[in-house]
């Protein structure tokens, strides 16, 4: 297979010499990070007033952890290490508390974030030659302006569409004959269900990859999404907080994302001990950005859970490989004193034929003990008018959830288009059990 | 053979009216209907005058539906009869999924109409002609 670099020399660097340049930038950002009136009481505390108190990245280890409530408090300028005349960009989150979590940029580091996406997007093969269509949220969020600004720098043509206008979407392809997408893979699914309706035909489209993330998904959504759509489908990991899409991006082997490791330091911590687990073991993931002057983060919690792989890649590159979201800390279900995600049955769901791609997880309360519900979509295309059959479909989903979940749910059988769709981040879950 | 559509629809308000609308629309006749409850969803059995029509009218509103043969047998509305028609059934093993029954005017003709396991249907119709039934066809059944 063709391994196409963007910058050979720094992604296929042996360890000694990316542990080297991660070092170096360490030290950079903890003197950036010592500006800042958060960060100068967080980092005394454990010893260190200056960069030189940093003498390895074992020295990682002793700063305590940022998490997102951090931000929030530091609202609006807590984190910032340069004069607000340096800024000149600013992206946000909006949070369901109400208190935004804001991210400054400075020049250099929209230019070395830019310059990862470049690096990201010419790891799946795309090139200059490509019609790149971006289908995520431009404006705070910063899905839509990563990859746009890197797109652009890799030379690809670029159509900054934007989200939503499913009809837009599909009338945009067939007139650029748009070959790459950027897009969630919930929006993904709903544009192809759509394809019929808005009359296309095979031959139509032009499409070869979409670059899908901004929501955790499992490998039967991207099987589905690579069938259907006669695609590649490439992850990607990101988060603003980290400067956005591109801390991790899968190469043309699509066997999970090299995490770009002379930007980030990714750790695993199991999320009860903070303890790091080894390589190959699942535990919440861990970053600190050596590339961001104007805000340093460092060591973030994530939340998401996911695992690093040991062995190293096939395309050559040196930087380790992040598996796909496995799921949230915070948003573990826990039915009946067992552990759920929503990742799992997902992953269930998504490789029975019968049924669409929409589904809803609902949780409630009956009596003392919790219920959970698992509502599906028929698939009209395998739909044979017998009774016999959908009880059968029940049973099989009840039963492959139940080896998967432990649990036993309930399932529902929906009619077509009957389940709510989000163009964006799908809400999937719905929990009324009363809070106490 | 007849043609019976079946359709996927939710247990909850408004939904058979879409559909019904939706085959006036479509200038469909529903000739005979019924209503199989699974609980949270049932199963709509219709028979119309335009079978291929109707499912096309719906399958382009995203319906789950299908068309199915099934046997309609014309059945003399005397005492007995039926019993006749089900003991034949019966005694060749054939298993009977639903049936249900109306009358065609203005000849005032019982249609028992059955849904049968697929790979019986062939040799249930024989059992019911045997038995001196006549298995409409699905001309004769939507033009009476
Ligand atoms: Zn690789």
């Amino acid at each position: 297979m063709d391994v196409p670099f963007w910058n050979k020399q720094v992604e296929t660097l042996d360890r000694a010499s990316l542990q080297a340049i991660q070092l170096e930038r360490f030290r950079e950002m903890v003197a950036w990070a010592l500006k800042t009136p958060f960060y100068g009481k967080k980092l005394a505390s454990v010893g260190i007033a200056s960069p030189d108190d940093v003498k390895s990245l074992r020295d990682l280890g002793r700063i305590p952890f940022t998490v997102k409530d951090d931000l929030r408090r530091g609202f609006p300028r807590g984190l910032l290490a340069v004069e607000m005349s340096e800024v000149v960009r600013i992206h946000s989150s909006s949070g369901t508390t109400g208190i935004p979590t804001v991210i400054y940029f400075a020049r250099d580091d929209l230019d070395r974030w830019t310059d990862l996406l470049a690096r990201s997007i010419t790891a799946t093969g795309a090139s200059a030659r490509d019609i790149f269509q971006n289908m995520m949220t431009y404006g705070l969020f910063t899905g839509g302006l990563g990859l746009h600004y890197g797109a652009e720098r890799v030379g690809m043509t670029v159509i900054p569409i934007g989200g939503g206008n499913t009809k837009r979407q599909i009338q945009t392809m067939k007139d650029f004959q748009t070959t790459v997408l950027h897009v969630t893979p919930s929006y993904l699914l709903h544009i192809h269900s759509q394809f019929e309706s808005e009359g296309v035909r095979p031959g139509d489209l032009a499409l070869t990859r979409a670059f899908i993330g901004a929501e955790p998904h499992s490998e039967n959504t991207r099987r589905k999404i690579e069938d259907l759509l006669g695609i590649q489908a490439f992850n990607s990991y990101g988060l603003s907080e980290l400067n956005g899409p591109g801390v991790a991006f899968e190469c043309v082997h699509r066997k999970d994302m090299h995490v770009w490791e002379d930007a980030y330091l990714i750790e695993i911590i199991d999320p009860k001990t903070g303890q790091n687990v080894e390589d190959g073991q699942e535990g919440e993931v861990v970053l600190t950005n050596l590339i961001r002057r104007a805000m340093p983060i460092l060591r973030y919690r994530t939340r998401d859970l996911a695992f690093l792989h040991p062995e190293p890649c096939e395309c050559g590159r040196t930087h380790r490989r992040l598996s796909r979201i496995l799921g949230r800390t915070d948003d573990m279900l826990i039915i009946n004193g067992v552990n759920v995600f929503p990742s799992q049955i997902e992953e269930k769901i998504m490789k029975v034929p019968e049924v669409a791609t929409n589904y809803l997880i609902h949780v409630d309360k009956k009596g003392a003990l919790d219920r959970l519900t698992v509502k599906v979509e028929i698939y009209p295309k395998l739909f044979l008018g017998e009774a016999a059959r959908l009880e059968a479909l029940r049973t099989r989903i009840r039963e492959e959830l139940r080896s998967s979940i432990v649990i036993s749910p309930n399932v529902e059988l929906h009619e077509p288009g009957s389940l709510p769709v989000s163009e964006g981040k799908a809400k999937r879950v719905i929990d009324e059990r009363p809070k106490d | 053979m007849a043609k019976q559509l079946t359709i996927f629809v939710e247990n909850r308000a408004g939904r058979l009216k879409t559909i019904t609308d939706n085959l006036r629309k479509s200038n469909i006749d529903i000739r005979a209907f019924t209503i199989q409850d699974r609980g949270d969803y049932g199963l709509l059995k219709l028979i119309v005058d335009k079978p291929n029509d109707a499912y096309l009218a719906l399958a382009n509103l995203g319906c789950a539906c299908a068309l199915k043969d099934i046997l309609a047998i014309s059945v003399p509305d005397q005492p007995g009869n039926f019993h006749r028609l089900t003991s034949a059934l019966a005694e060749h093993n054939v298993n009977v999924i639903d049936a249900y029954g109306f009358v065609l005017q203005p000849h005032n003709t019982g249609v028992c109409c059955m849904e049968v396991d697929q790979p019986q249907l062939m040799k249930a119709q024989e059992i019911v002609a045997e038995a001196g039934f006549t298995v409409l066809q699905d001309e004769e059944l939507y033009s009476l």
